[in-house]
């Protein structure tokens, strides 16, 4: 098992937001969009962060945008928001963010060979800097096959 | 040894915060294991553990611990993972 794939219609580039809650939301957008959940998931990812903040921020410039399995996850999907200009999520270390990385799993136990691969990709410390100067979806894309 | 990772849900940051944490175990060469919980299970699940790793954002919710408390900024930075276990572990 790999990484759900990435469509290119989950994978926005360069979008214009004004805050964290918006840039979550392009992310939640990203995955109604390519099938894998419904709006609500977009909620309950937002809602995540106003309960424990920013943890998601788990490397420099990178939000990892996501909430339990759910009704609201139709399959198991992956997507990836760019920003044309950085959002601060309110972590101490490691604001702000330019990269969102969405993440939508049907089970708690089959997500862990995601992770791991999403581990492998982003172990690479050129990988966020690299995803945040992308011009074109399919360059993202390519970083994920 | 049982060290444990905690993120707000259970999933998702900290499978990825216990893989990474694996790798640097590995590289230390020690031989421990690694359970992923969330905030609300935190309390059972680290009460026999050496260590909890988790984001500066929610050590608070720990509350009282025998376990050494690591705060991880980067959890893709595997050196971070082994320097900071490195000095927890006294190896």
């Amino acid at each position: 098992m790999s990484l759900p794939h990435l469509p290119l219609d989950a994978i926005t580039i360069g979008a214009h937001v004004d805050d964290w809650t918006a840039a979550i939301t392009a992310a939640g957008d990203a995955l109604v969009r390519s099938g894998a959940a419904t709006s609500a998931y977009t909620d309950r990812m937002i809602a995540v962060i106003h309960e424990f903040g920013a943890y998601i921020v788990i490397a420099p410039g990178l939000a990892l945008a996501h909430a339990r399995p759910g009704a609201d996850v139709l399959t198991d999907g992956l997507c990836v928001v760019t920003l044309a200009e950085p959002v601060d999520f309110g972590h101490p270390h490691n604001d702000p963010v330019s990269v969102i990385v969405g993440l939508a799993v049907t089970g708690a136990d089959d997500h862990l060979q995601f992770v791991a691969e999403l581990a492998n990709v982003f172990n690479d410390p050129a990988v966020i800097p690299a995803l945040a100067g992308a011009t074109t979806a399919e360059f993202v894309q390519s970083v994920f096959a | 040894m049982k060290i444990v990772v905690m993120c707000g849900i259970g999933l998702g940051t900290s499978a990825i915060l216990k893989v990474n944490a694996e790798r640097a175990l590995e590289r230390l060469e020690i031989e421990a294991s690694v359970q992923a919980t969330d905030v609300a299970g935190v309390r059972s699940v680290a009460a026999d553990a050496q260590v909890i790793l988790s984001s500066s954002e929610l050590v608070g919710a720990i509350g009282k611990t025998n376990a050494d408390v690591i705060v991880i900024n980067n959890y893709f930075d595997v050196d971070e993972l082994v320097a900071k276990l490195a000095i927890a572990l006294g190896s």
